[in-house]
């Protein structure tokens, strides 16, 4: 079980910094604090605006990437570990 | 050639191809119609999503809408884009190790009902069905302006496409054919927005071309005392755009066709990545569609001011007022709010080709895309509907002890049923079918994205829990919405009932429904018995990706 556990703690905490990320980007830089972002600009577009139609969606394409890449890996980790499951001996990763 | 001859071409090579690949995905086992027996690769899986996500709402309305509705437009770029954000981080992984055949088939289990289950299951035919009609009106729109045959036949030829490929193939056949108009639908978008690109600043890239059209058409609008377009909050207020962005993001992960493409696919990974795959298939379209808005507006308004009333003379103006698309006022066209206001936001992506005066095969291919955008969608929700009755109220309730080939056979009825169902939607469209697509996201964001995601983040959360919490978010947003529309389905109302409630509108009240669910779930699963532990033992088994 303290494969698992640990495991699920840290899927936990790496979806809550994306999510934190993705609101961020998302309704925070591009519909909460657009006005004062469009005092910056970007290239010839006003920040606020740009993050709005084209920013977010890049952020939300690369939270995904992330999010498959890292996940992967843990799982990968996670089942180099003896299978915690039935076993009740405790495990180092716990 | 003209446009016409063009399009008969475009069409026809790519329907054949669509009823080619049908034909090779015939399948033999529920196994295979309703999860295309689990063995979609990630990246075909990511193609099949964007095509089964972007409708014909997606390919043709969308562009339209942003150019008219300038910044505020991006609620619908990033509602309908970041909830894939939610699906794969809190959904999509989870629902593939669990490896059902429907989302129904998550809630009945995790919660230990068949009433949820039938409950869930309601949802998904209601939201499906009212997606499904737009569709098919969308195919008769497409062929009568291009092809100029009746509006009924070009509803028929589209079901009789679909229902060939869906009813042999099932979900293996959609998948494959849903590949292939991926391809068709995002080479006619992108064609026509590159080639307006390099006509306008040089630059082939419509997402970079956009940065310099931006202050010439910020110049222009104010010129004809129009307000800034990079301007946020002009048509809606800030509290809207925050609750309609909201509400489209939780609403998209919580649709059940897009949900069920995860169940395709080998293993927990390619869940993943199909998310990923799909999300960047669908951010091609979606960052080019607010370039092409802008081009689209920038060249109306030019045209305007260089030929002031005279504009109306034009062919393309002309040729959409033939079809009662652009209606020009009595006294014509002598100002900018007078252009818009005759100017129907739909038309913008199939007529951007030809006021850039494009080459008829792109015209064509236009066309050709939007019939694969609809044909995609509609497809996928009929599945999501045959699947809802023949697998979990047939299946499951009324005759759980059906065989494998009962079973098979229920299900390609069903979708043949509801292909032709949706036809006559299509051909008879109901007064409020345009209103009813705040219906669907709003009612998937206040039913399904709170239960799926507590029941997989929370195992304290319980049947009485989500069957109070569904119901409540459900009601209160049906009711929400059908107060704010009513003025649109009630003969001789002229007011809607009531315009908002604290301050949100039709479109975003979802929000508050969403909010009702998780807060009415939590409390009364509180106050009542916990789940039995085979449930909290799935649970525990669904987060952990291990085979």
């Amino acid at each position: 079980m303290h494969v698992a556990k640990a495991y699920w703690r840290r899927q936990l905490r790496r979806t809550g910094l994306l999510l934190v990320a993705w609101a961020v980007a998302g309704l925070g830089c591009s519909v909460l604090f657009v006005e004062q972002l469009n005092r910056i600009s970007f290239g010839d577009m006003p920040f606020g605006f740009w993050m709005a139609q084209q920013g977010s969606i890049y952020v939300f394409i690369l939270l995904i990437f992330l999010y498959a890449l890292l996940s992967g890996r843990a799982d990968r980790e996670a089942i180099l570990e003896p299978d915690g499951e039935d076993d009740a001996a405790p495990t180092p990763e716990g | 050639m003209d446009i016409q001859s063009w399009t008969w071409v475009t069409v026809g090579l790519t329907f054949s191809l669509y009823l080619y690949i049908g034909y090779r995905s015939r399948v033999r086992s529920t196994r295979g119609f309703y999860v295309a027996g689990q063995g979609v690769p990630a990246i075909a899986n990511g193609a099949a999503t964007a095509a089964d996500w972007m409708s014909a709402a997606s390919f043709i309305s969308m562009a339209g809408l942003i150019s008219f509705m300038g910044y505020d437009g991006a609620v619908y770029l990033m509602g309908w884009t970041g909830g894939y954000v939610l699906l794969a981080l809190l959904l999509a992984p989870f629902l593939r190790k669990f490896g059902q055949y429907t989302v129904p088939d998550f809630v009945g289990v995790r919660y230990y009902s068949n009433a949820a289950r039938v409950v869930a299951a309601i949802a998904a035919i209601f939201v499906s069905f009212t997606y499904v009609a737009g569709q098919m009106a969308g195919v008769g729109v497409a062929f009568g302006r291009f092809l100029e045959i009746p509006f009924e036949l070009g509803v028929g030829i589209g079901m009789v496409v679909v229902a060939f490929f869906a009813v042999l193939g099932g979900m293996k056949g959609i998948t494959y054919t849903q590949v292939a108009q991926y391809c068709v639908l995002i080479f006619a978008y992108m064609a026509p927005a590159i080639a307006i690109a390099l006509l306008l600043t040089g630059n082939p890239v419509p997402q970079l071309a956009m940065e310099e059209i931006l202050p010439k058409l910020n110049a222009i609008q104010q010129d004809l005392g129009l307000s800034s377009y990079s301007n946020p909050f002009t048509g809606l207020s800030k509290l809207n755009v925050f609750a309609i962005t909201l509400c489209l993001m939780a609403g998209t992960a919580g649709l059940p066709h897009v949900i069920v493409r995860f169940y395709t696919v080998k293993n927990v990974q390619a869940a993943r990545w199909s998310a990923f795959w799909a999300l960047l298939f669908i951010g091609i379209l979606y960052t080019t569609a607010p370039a092409l808005a802008m081009f689209a507006k920038y060249h109306i308004l030019q045209q305007f001011a260089e030929l002031g009333p005279a504009i109306a003379e034009e062919s393309w103006m002309q040729n959409w007022a033939a079809t009662g698309l652009v209606s020009i006022p009595e006294g014509g066209i002598q100002t900018a709010e007078q252009l818009l206001e005759a100017i129907n936001r739909d038309i913008i992506v199939l007529a951007t080709p030809e006021i850039a005066r494009l080459p008829a095969i792109v015209v064509a291919l236009v066309a050709a895309g939007g019939l694969a955008a609809a044909l995609s969608t509609a497809s996928g929700l009929l599945l999501v509907i045959s699947s809802a009755l023949a697998h979990d109220i047939y299946g499951s309730v009324i005759r759980p002890e059906a065989s494998e080939k009962q079973r098979l056979f229920i299900g390609r009825l069903m979708i043949f049923l509801a292909v032709i169902v949706a036809g006559v939607f299509g051909v008879y469209p109901l007064g409020f079918v345009a209103e009813v697509v705040a219906f669907a996201f709003g009612l998937a964001a206040a039913s399904f994205f709170p239960v799926i995601v507590l029941g997989i983040f929370w195992k304290r959360a319980n049947r009485e829990g989500a069957i109070a919490g569904m119901s409540v978010g459900l009601v209160f947003t049906f009711v929400m919405i059908a107060l704010m529309r009513a003025q649109n389905v009630i003969p001789g109302m002229e007011e809607p009932v009531i315009e908002q409630f604290l301050g949100i509108g039709a479109q975003g009240v979802g929000v508050v429904g969403m909010l009702l669910n998780f807060a009415v779930t939590t409390v009364v699963s509180l106050c009542t018995p916990d789940s039995p532990v085979s449930v909290r033992d799935m649970v525990e088994r669904v987060r952990y990706p291990k085979e």
